[in-house]
């Protein structure tokens, strides 16, 4: 199977911190690609230049075989890639659903001069996507009132908006109590289902890695230390060592 | 819920504000017809404030607006109130479209000065043509209305009056459309943050220039009615001075309302002229303080009076945040 993405030799320093050190991996459609690694390891460097925040010194990132490594967040968002943020980036002076909406107008190379809630039905697409991840009740909401966890979960509705071919996800249960972070990745989980074929997450808990990835790919100081399905990766020396704490 | 006012009834109001002109004394005409002028171009501040920009050089738009219906009244005749709108705001948005795109890029204090910059290079090359008239500009001719001459000045002023609150009132309505409209939210969206709305599929950039575009219209137009009240053009349309009073206009304003913009326009206006009769050496205190009063009191502006607040200012740096990101 064609990967939807691809990666060879990708490179970027900032100074003499290496964030990624001839990066290469393939990322096939449907699976749900979980990134782990230490604070400073180069998984939001990745993530970053994938998406066309950051500009690779070297390498190139192929999306469906077409090279994509000096293109616009812009530009890469059009082309199928969505993400969202670690620490959730939102309008937090707009509400919940105007949010989406101007998500879903972005969509559109095209705005409407038509009122918001009546353009082509996109309020009532942003109210249904608010549904799907259960927020169809703070839909009115100005973003500034809302807590934590349902900012990361309204930036997560924003990302898929455009039924992206990949969806990165930065943390997203990164801020939530152990308590609700599976029913907040169960929520995530199910709501991206329909829209989202390919998911990459970067994750610090283990448990979550463990529950919900196909694949775990672990980064140590700009490389990748291990490559594979979560109960092999996680058992790794080298990973239990750098990544995951777990020997001494 | 606060249900947003219909176009029709707008343009109602329109109508009813341009009759009740019939019932005001005559200095009245000529004040409102000086603060529906101003309104037009704080207006357009007020379209570009919402992508999180302030121009400080308005002036530049506005002196191209007043030269360009000048120049060309005096060359062809054309002395139609309407058309010297139109070309006005012709001349204005030409520039604008020149311009906007250049300057989109830059945001904050940057763009602020960046405005300021080109309207001051534009004074100064207006004070050093001679062509121009230099310093002293050059006179035009009484307006015209569709072939009518108006020579009794109170009807003059009339019809000064009624072009401009007519043009002003529609473009008020064009606003509020905007304002209401995707365009509109997608604004707002770029002012809070520009690179979340980028990596949403909206052009930031486009955006701005958009309504830097319709900004430089409005103030192009609004050129062509000082031009025609003063019957004179000289370089202060380009003076930083003259910018900064439409930024005191939309800064009174606020930028939550189109209807605050006209209130605050006329508003300065009285105060002006009334501290003016009554306080001729001091009447500049007394503007100060009755900005500071307003900045004191109604920090969002005047149009808070009936604007329901919206909370909390944005405080994201996406750029930040992001570089926060890549740091863990």
């Amino acid at each position: 199977m064609n990967p939807v993405l691809s990666v060879r030799g990708l490179e970027k320093r900032f100074g003499a911190v290496v964030a990624a050190d001839g990066l290469s991996l393939d990322i096939p459609a449907g699976q749900k690609i979980s990134l782990i690694g230490a604070n400073g390891a180069g998984k939001t460097t990745f993530v970053n230049m994938v998406t066309g925040y950051l500009r690779p010194d070297g390498g190139s990132i192929l999306l469906d075989g077409a090279d994509i490594g000096r293109r616009s967040p812009r530009s890469v968002a059009r082309l199928g890639i969505s993400r969202s943020f670690q620490i959730p980036q939102l309008f937090v002076e707009l509400t919940a659903a105007e949010n989406l909406t101007v998500a879903i107008s972005g969509v559109s190379a095209r705005m409407s001069l038509k009122q918001r809630a009546e353009a082509q039905g996109r309020g009532e697409k942003a109210v249904d996507l608010l549904g799907r991840f259960g927020l169809a009740n703070v839909a009115d909401r100005p973003v500034s009132e809302l807590a934590g966890g349902v900012r990361k979960l309204i930036d997560i509705a924003m990302a898929l908006v455009r039924r992206p071919k990949l969806l990165l996800l930065d943390e997203p249960t990164s801020g939530v109590s152990a308590e609700e972070k599976f029913a907040t990745m169960d929520r995530v989980i199910h709501a991206v289902a329909p829209d989202a074929a390919t998911i990459v997450f970067v994750e610090h808990d283990m448990e979550i890695v463990s529950r919900y990835a196909d694949r775990v790919v672990a980064f140590y100081q700009g490389r990748i230390l291990a490559d594979g399905v979560p109960s092999h990766v996680l058992k790794d020396h080298e990973v239990r060592r750098y990544v995951t704490g777990g020997v001494r | 819920m606060k249900k947003d006012l219909h176009p029709l009834v707008m343009i109602a109001l329109v109508a009813a504000a341009t009759l009740f002109g019939r019932a005001l004394p005559t200095w009245t005409l000529s004040l409102a017809t000086v603060a529906a002028s101003n309104a037009l171009i704080a207006l357009g501040i007020v379209v570009l404030a919402r992508t999180g920009n302030v121009s400080f050089g308005q002036g530049l738009f506005f002196a191209a607006g007043g030269y360009g219906v000048a120049l060309i009244a005096n060359a062809w005749g054309l002395t139609d109130a309407v058309t010297q709108v139109v070309i006005g705001a012709a001349c204005g948005g030409l520039l604008g479209l020149v311009i906007g795109p250049l300057i989109a890029r830059y945001s904050g204090i940057f763009f602020g000065m960046l405005t300021l910059a080109l309207s001051m290079v534009f004074y100064g090359a207006l004070v050093k043509s001679t062509m121009l008239g230099g310093s002293d500009g050059f006179n035009v001719g009484r307006p015209t209305l569709f072939g009518m001459s108006f020579t009794d000045p109170r009807e003059a002023d009339f019809m000064l009056y009624a072009v401009s609150v007519i043009v002003t009132g529609f473009a008020g309505i064009g606003a509020t459309i905007l304002f209401r409209s995707e365009f509109g939210l997608a604004s707002l969206a770029v002012r809070e943050n520009n690179l979340r709305a980028e990596y949403l599929g909206i052009s930031a950039n486009r955006v701005i220039s958009i309504n830097f575009l319709i900004a430089a219209i409005f103030a192009g137009a609004s050129g062509a009615f000082a031009l025609m009240a003063q019957r004179h053009i000289d370089p202060q349309f380009a003076y930083w001075t003259t910018s900064g009073e439409f930024v005191f206009i939309a800064v009174l304003a606020g930028n939550q309302s189109v209807a605050a913009v006209f209130v605050a326009s006329m508003a300065l206006e009285l105060v002006r002229s009334f501290s003016n009769l009554y306080l001729p050496n001091t009447w500049q205190l007394v503007l100060g303080v009755f900005l500071l009063g307003v900045i004191l009191f109604l920090p969002r502006g005047i149009g808070s009076l009936w604007i329901s607040k919206r909370h909390g200012r944005s405080t994201s740096k996406a750029a930040l945040a992001i570089e926060e990101g890549a740091a863990q």
